[in-house]
């Protein structure tokens, strides 16, 4: 199964990450040299064969509903790119043409 | 970035050279006679540091005054009467994708360039809590990706036995800080064989411990099913000592297991190893291994069954498979889990100008703070988790997951510990494999089995092959981490009976 220039800079477009015309060339046949190898997974018959997404057999970790401490809004600040009044100060998330 | 340390010149006794080659066990131990200072141990590893960090370059912050008030603190307290702990005084290298308060975090990457976390990972804290003396953190493959520590944003860390060549990764600034004396113990992760590998080219002790045994808190997560941190030490007592002191469950990480911490430091001890039966994985050898990795390795087993082990051959058949589906698997788990680098509550920001909106700052921010091998991770996670590719890579590689658990199982009803090589080739040159993915890759085909199943395994020192350490790889089943030191700590002294001599005591000067 072939990765195409344009699927890869479709994918960066998705992962929210510019990607220059240079990296886009060096990106194109890594990725499909990658997945040529990974592909052989497709090899094993394993239609009857459950998932595993974690080793661990855990589900619903439960805690009593105590409260604790924590950070401040200063700390919790303090290494943002920009603040204001106590908050996240953000970029405009809305177009100004919509 | 890399701000080296200027410490003043050591006015400890002339024994100062000599403490840094102490072990951990023996710089406590001094430490708790009075014969040496806690003062004194860090000095000299931050001495260290400053003499050969400028050609290893396994630091990429160091803080002096921190580690000194902590060890003022050791002994003050012991000045005092104070029982301590079996690691008090001792320094230690931390890699940098643990948080710790009063340092910076960067896990290799410019997007975390100069961020201070406001809390310390829980393995931090614990780590103080047993009085050891944190140097500073060391250098690794940006957000733990890589094999060979040239994925780090900050620049590469050399190998001590040859500094044209890797040290390793992901923890390659680890592995190379005990390696090279500057610290006789450090802490690494290991996704898909993150501190065995290092561990194995740099001729060091070192274990990922079962997945749920150490707490994930303040881990900078890449791939969360498979990230855990572990011991890299110079001995198999040593990296047990530091295993019980992070080890252990925590309300904090709710994929920590409530379950006693096996009796790792007991288990180093015992040395006797008779009638245990030994497999060797069929499928981690043959084309591809290089004739003097497989020499090495040989001869351990050899030794194994000399120490009165039953070693026999067993076949997994699936752990051929395994790169594969790691590949699929941590890859979509990054491309996940690296989303929260979005420009907007920490790290970097990139394009502001009051006119850009968010989504251009965020991919020109990822653009900027990302490097090559992060960019192709999130882009072919994104792929393998795009609806249409789903069940063919990731939801089949969940399957091979499922049949590599199984191999495991099966394995383990025949045997007590499976041992390979830990990693197919000695050390490569610095350069060799950075256009290379997939070759790349290979590094970590013996080690990955163990991360998709969650099971504990340990690398340790079995000889050199031109010049450069093998590692032989040790694994149990999960929360059997004890097996791995019952057999490292055999196998160690028999090896080192038979050398003469530590391994690392062949490495170079420098």
């Amino acid at each position: 199964m072939g990765i195409t220039r344009d699927e890869v800079a479709h994918l960066a477009r998705l992962s929210r990450m510019s990607v220059t015309d240079d990296e886009l060339d060096a990106l194109a046949p890594q990725l499909e040299a990658i997945l040529s190898a990974v592909a052989r997974v497709s090899e094993v018959a394993a239609a009857d064969i459950p998932p595993t997404s974690h080793a661990v057999p855990l589900t619903n970790v439960f805690r009593p509903d105590v409260a604790r401490p924590s950070l401040t809004a200063a700390e919790a600040l303090a290494g943002a790119p920009a603040t204001e009044d106590g908050r996240f100060r953000v970029p405009r998330i809305l177009d100004p043409d919509e | 970035m890399t701000d080296h340390p200027t410490p003043s010149p050591t006015t400890t006794p002339a024994a100062a050279a000599d403490v840094v080659h102490l072990t951990a066990a023996a710089t406590a131990a001094a430490i708790a006679a009075g014969e040496l200072s806690a003062v004194e141990a860090t000095q000299a590893a931050l001495d260290r540091i400053a003499k050969v960090d400028d050609t290893i370059h396994a630091f990429l912050h160091v803080d002096p005054e921190g580690a000194l008030a902590a060890a003022r603190s050791v002994d003050e307290r012991r000045a005092a009467g104070e029982r301590l702990g079996p690691l008090a005084g001792v320094p230690l290298a931390l890699k940098d994708v643990l948080t710790a308060r009063g340092m910076p975090t960067t896990c290799g990457s410019r997007i975390l360039e100069g961020w201070h976390a406001p809390y310390d990972a829980t393995v931090v804290s614990r780590l103080r809590a047993a009085d050891v003396v944190l140097l500073g953190k060391v250098n690794m493959d940006e957000f733990a990706m890589g094999s060979s520590t040239e994925n780090s944003a900050y620049g590469p860390t050399r190998n001590p036995w040859d500094t044209t060549r890797i040290p390793g990764g992901s923890s390659g600034g680890s592995a190379a800080a005990v390696a090279a004396f500057e610290a006789p113990l450090a802490i690494g992760t290991d996704t898909g064989g993150s501190i065995r590998q290092p561990a194995a080219v740099c001729g060091l002790v070192g274990v990922k411990p079962t997945y749920g045994g150490v707490s994930r808190y303040g881990l900078v997560a890449f791939s969360s099913s498979l990230d855990q941190a572990g011991p890299l030490a110079r001995t198999v007592t040593d990296a047990a000592l530091l295993h019980a002191a992070i080890a252990g469950h925590d309300p904090l990480d709710s994929t920590s297991v409530d379950v006693p911490v096996p009796a790792v430091v007991e288990a180093a001890g015992r040395r006797d190893i008779r009638g245990l039966r030994v497999g060797v994985v069929r499928e981690l050898a043959g084309e591809g291994y290089d004739p003097g990795v497989q020499a090495a390795f040989a001869a351990a087993v050899e030794t194994l069954t000399d120490l009165g082990a039953e070693v026999v051959e067993v076949s997994c058949p699936h752990f051929t498979y395994a790169l594969a589906a790691y590949y699929l698997i941590a890859p979509s788990e990054c491309s996940s889990n690296l989303a929260r680098f979005d420009a907007m509550r920490f790290g970097l920001r990139v394009g502001d100008d009051g006119q850009a909106g968010a989504e251009e700052v965020m991919s020109r921010t990822r653009e900027a703070g990302f490097g090559p091998e992060v960019k192709r991770r999130i882009i072919l996670g994104t792929y393998a988790l795009s609806s249409g590719y789903y069940d063919a890579y990731y939801g089949q590689a969940q399957k091979v997951r499922t049949l590599i658990s199984r191999d495991f199982a099966a394995a383990f009803e025949q045997v007590d510990v499976l041992v390979s090589p830990t990693t197919p080739t000695p050390a490569f040159p610095l350069g060799a494999k950075v256009d290379d993915p997939v070759a790349m890759y290979l590094s970590d085909l013996c080690t990955i089995p163990s991360n998709l199943a969650g099971g504990p395994a340990m690398s340790l020192p079995a000889g050199l092959a031109d010049g450069l350490p093998v590692g032989i790889q040790i694994m149990a089943p999960p929360f059997a981490d004890d097996r791995l030191y019952l057999v490292g700590g055999a196998l160690e002294e028999a090896l080192d009976a038979r050398r003469g001599h530590a391994l690392l005591d062949e490495a170079p000067a420098l």
